[in-house]
């Protein structure tokens, strides 16, 4: 089932949460809300759910499905909804945990005893918990906690999943886990489902398409490689990883940056303005001698080759830190000693001129 | 929370396209109706078991206008009765106070063996109906007693006399000050004693300039609290008072007198005393609490942060 | 964890501090003379009354109805105080009404007003000619000198300790844990029956019990209401005074300690309720 949400917004008190946001996600997909705290993804995922009402507007609109849902409370939109820190009723075992919505329903649409059985088994196995069922929450692991959580909003069937930071509140080494079973989970069942998150990395791995957030506002919609190597913005390349920020000026379709220039077709005008270059650090390249092409000349701090790859860093003449990612053959070649002075190559940047994104 | 503009019937509110005409019941909220009953339950039966009674003292006190009520105060019984109070109440919370802070010190600072045991039996009173709380009193000075012949014979009185008023109201008072500053201690740890400790402070010094400042609404907190039932105690007193008039009468003990004797304005007026006493235990209870939460609020952000 | 924390465990850490032998010393002296010794005289006394003796002064008609009175009333005054004692916390916890912080305050009053005065203001309250007595008077409910009185004074005297005990445990409760039911599927009132009130049960019982043993000892607020009829409506506080009176202190020990054990009986069922609750559910956000 699709959903689709049209200019939201939402204020608590003097706080704005959601200011006219719109997106829509579409039947089977996986999405990933990433952003900073503060930024309205879970408050957006709460009006998804019902569990928070859109500031009034005539022309909002919540649709699940194309129909509106927006007169009906969080019980009726048939959603799962997955909290960060698990909500598992603790006085009830994991097995009644689970039946839990199955046996709150009116009497004449209940099901019998023995198929709410059947399906918490059924759950109970899809999580990897089977001989679990009789213990209560405050026995199980943080891990096996919100998976209990996760069969919980399962099992009522939902339309759509929904999870607020579900890894959140657990370990790197759970989440990592968890995480990838999450994604063969989607595979298998695909509910179309909402994840909200601040880890980058979970919304890159995880999500068909991610929703970068930013002050109430949606920054980029896109698929990860997209919001990755093509960010719309300033704010989404510097949330999205680690970048070294360079401070320029432009005119007449180019940024200069010491001898260096950048293509920047986006501002035509003859009238310099301030520009901001981004690079990541593997798109700087490092060489011990100048080739003729313009380079920026550096001195090697810091080399730390504890990794998949080293991470050097480096200041530049004017004092400015940079952060160069090699490969550890690339380093080894270069043979880098601390106190050196080397020249930084780009191979890819970004510029952006305020209010003029190339 | 929210402004309380709810919809009790959203389920049926469905309009076909946009919002509906308001906003949704949240999920943590109940309907309307049942809200307002909820909260018309509360104060209906708040104000009938509670605020009926205390309205009562004093429309009873003053049934007769402010003439007899005053001269209720006059009688030289009822003086003495105050000052008896006032004695008992003297020596009582003082004692206690010194003996809460010591144990607090004992309790909170230091590590050994029964430390939960202790901490029960210091509640131990709470326990225990007033009437027995008197009652242990009397077995142990009464005249058929313990101690209560040999007593005699060296012409010392306890029970039926002043010190056994104060005893009694020592041991029903007994952990107001204590149960107040152990938990709050206990919660603040020892780091600021250790600190002061290493800096060279005496132990006076540590108590005096760390930790006192850090626990004197907690402190301030048992003090009223343990003033408010020296003062009120009945059950216990009445045990041990034996009732000898302009004596060994306490003001609830004069109040019962009084209304015995049928003698209605005179009781409640010397009641209305209490009941003052009463109030303004309850306002202080109230400005002395939001200081604790911020005191308890202070040791805790250090240990938030770090986590 | 904090190194701290740790350190709780070993004393050796702790003996930075002076005046653990004086505070210590003068804890326990203290605690010996006003408290255990005399407890210690009341068990000696009732030991000393030989087992047939002791049987006949607890199990004597007249002390056995004191007890049923006693028990009685003070179940259906801590019922009473459960059920109420509930609404008006969630009232104040989770609603705001004009009035709330003042109703909050007004809830110690039991605490600060001496019973002596809540007994003399109850009793003029629902005597005949009373404020409320005048109205139960023509419907045939004698409130004042009746159990019914007692019962009355005894819900006064009990009620902030269910309020009090309940305030925490629902300012505690999850929301997201009511928001999970909704999701589910649950009416608030499955949310309320199935999630809220299994999750405040340990809160409530503690506050039900503790009501329960304060209403089984109370004297002052139940003495001028009852109307002290034997057999009818003497409680068993004021048997204890009246043997006391007829210099019968070996009678009056006796019943003492059987309403000792009593509520040590209580309280320690609330420490295995807490100490039960507080194994099961730690740990769970």
């Amino acid at each position: 089932m699709s959903i689709e949400v049209k200019h939201i917004s939402k204020t608590f008190g003097d706080f704005t949460a959601l200011n006219d946001v719109s997106l829509r996600v579409n039947d089977g997909e996986l999405v990933a809300l990433l952003g900073p705290s503060g930024s309205g993804k879970t408050t957006l995922l709460r009006i998804i759910a019902g569990l928070e009402t859109p500031d009034p507007r005539a022309d909002s609109a919540i649709l699940f499905h194309d129909s509106s849902v927006s007169g009906q409370p969080v019980g009726k939109r048939q959603v799962g909804f997955v909290f960060q820190h698990y909500a598992l009723f603790r006085h009830m075992s994991v097995f009644e945990n689970i039946a839990f919505g199955l046996r709150v329903r009116p009497r004449r649409e209940r099901l019998a005893k023995s198929e709410i059985q059947d399906r918490v088994h059924h759950l109970l196995k899809l999580i990897q918990l089977d001989a679990f069922g009789n213990r209560y929450p405050s026995q199980l692991s943080g891990g096996q906690r919100q998976r209990v959580a996760l069969a919980r909003a399962l099992a009522v069937e939902p339309k759509v999943l929904l999870l607020d930071e579900p890894f959140g509140a657990l370990d790197a080494k759970v989440r990592q886990g968890l995480r990838a079973w999450l994604r063969r989970l989607h595979d298998e069942i695909h509910l179309t489902s909402v994840l909200v998150t601040h880890d980058q990395e979970e919304a890159l791995e995880v999500a068909d398409r991610v929703v970068v957030m930013n002050q109430a506002r949606i920054e980029q919609v896109g698929t990860p490689e997209e919001v990755f190597h093509r960010p719309a913005s300033e704010f989404v390349i510097e949330f999205l990883g680690q970048v070294n920020i360079f401070h320029s000026r432009v005119r007449n379709g180019s940024a200069r940056l010491g001898e260096m220039t950048f293509d920047c077709p986006s501002y035509p005008h003859p009238q310099e303005r301030p520009a901001t270059i981004y690079m990541r650090p593997h798109e700087l390249d490092i060489k011990r001698q100048q080739n003729g092409v313009p380079s920026l000349e550096a001195e090697v701090v810091r080399v730390n080759p504890a990794g998949s790859i080293a991470k050097i860093s480096l200041v530049t003449r004017d004092g400015h830190e940079v952060q160069v990612d090699l490969s550890l053959e690339r380093l080894q070649e270069l043979n880098l000693g601390e106190g050196e002075t080397v020249f930084l190559y780009p191979k890819k940047a970004r510029v952006f001129v305020p209010h003029y994104v190339i | 929370m929210s402004s309380g503009v709810t919809n009790t019937t959203a389920h049926t509110a469905l309009t076909a396209r946009g919002l509906p005409a308001k906003r949704l019941r949240l999920a943590t909220e109940e309907p309307d109706w049942v809200r307002w009953s909820l909260i018309a339950i509360s104060i209906g039966f708040l104000t009938l078991f509670l605020l009926v009674p205390l309205l009562a003292v004093f429309a009873e006190a003053l049934r007769k206008g402010l003439g007899p009520y005053f001269a209720s105060f006059a009688d030289p019984t009822a003086l003495s009765a105050i000052r008896l109070t006032l004695l008992t109440a003297g020596i009582a919370v003082p004692a206690n106070l010194v003996f809460g802070l010591a144990a607090a010190w004992a309790i909170a600072k230091f590590e050994f063996f029964g430390k939960s045991i202790l901490i029960t039996l210091i509640d131990l009173p709470f326990a225990i109906s007033p009437v027995i709380s008197g009652l242990i009193y009397v077995l142990l000075f009464g005249m058929r007693g313990w101690l209560g012949p040999w007593l005699s014979g060296h012409n010392v009185q306890i029970i039926f006399a002043v010190p056994g008023l104060v005893l009694a109201t020592v041991f029903v008072t007994f952990p107001f000050v204590a149960r107040e500053l152990i938990p709050l201690m206990q919660e603040q740890g020892t780091e600021e004693e250790q600190a002061a400790a290493v800096l060279g402070a005496s132990g006076w010094q540590i108590l005096w300039r760390v930790t006192l400042p850090n626990v004197k609404w907690a402190l301030l907190y048992g003090v009223i609290l343990c003033n408010a039932r020296a003062m009120g105690e009945f059950g216990a007193v009445s045990v041990v008072s034996g009732h000898i008039r302009g004596k060994t009468n306490t003001i609830p003990l004069h109040v019962e007198i009084l209304y015995n004797e049928y003698n209605f304005v005179a009781a409640f007026a010397v009641a209305s005393l209490l009941a003052l006493l009463a109030i303004v235990t309850l306002a202080a209870k109230n400005v002395v609490e939001s200081r604790i939460r911020r005191e308890l609020q202070q040791t805790l952000e250090p240990s938030t942060a770090e986590a | 964890m904090n190194p701290i924390s740790k350190n709780r465990r070993s004393p050796k850490q702790y003996s930075v501090l002076p005046g653990f032998g004086l505070t210590m010393g003068y804890t326990l002296l203290y605690l010996g003379l006003i408290v255990l010794i005399p407890l210690a005289a009341l068990f000696l006394k009732s030991s000393q009354l030989g087992w047939d003796d002791f049987l006949k002064a607890v199990g004597n008609p007249r002390v056995v109805a004191s007890y049923k009175l006693t028990f009685g009333a003070s179940f259906i005054a801590a019922t009473v105080n459960a059920i109420f004692g509930f609404i008006v916390a969630w009232t104040l916890v989770r609603y705001q009404f004009p009035g709330k912080r003042l109703l909050d305050a007004m809830v110690d009053l039991p605490f600060a007003l001496p019973t002596a005065v809540s007994g003399i203001a109850l009793t003029a309250i629902y005597s005949e000619n009373g404020w409320i007595g005048q109205y139960l008077e023509p419907l045939g409910i004698h409130a004042a000198f009746s159990p019914l009185g007692i019962t009355i004074a005894l819900t006064f005297i009990g009620l902030p300790f269910v309020v009090r005990t309940l305030q925490p445990a629902i300012e505690d409760l999850q929301r997201e844990n009511e928001e999970a039911a909704a999701s589910l599927g649950a009416s608030r009132l499955q949310a309320m029956l199935r999630v809220i009130l299994p999750a405040v049960m340990p809160a409530l019982l503690t506050g039900f019990a503790l009501s329960f043993a304060r209403a089984l000892g109370e004297y002052g607020s139940v003495v001028f209401i009852s109307g002290n009829m034997p057999m009818r409506t003497e409680i068993t506080s004021l048997l204890i005074i009246s043997k006391l009176e007829q210099y019968d202190v070996a009678g009056a020990t006796a019943i003492a300690v059987v309403m000792l054990l009593a509520s040590f009986a209580l309280l320690l069922a609330v420490n295995l309720l807490q100490w039960w609750s507080g194994q099961r559910y730690r740990g769970v956000a």
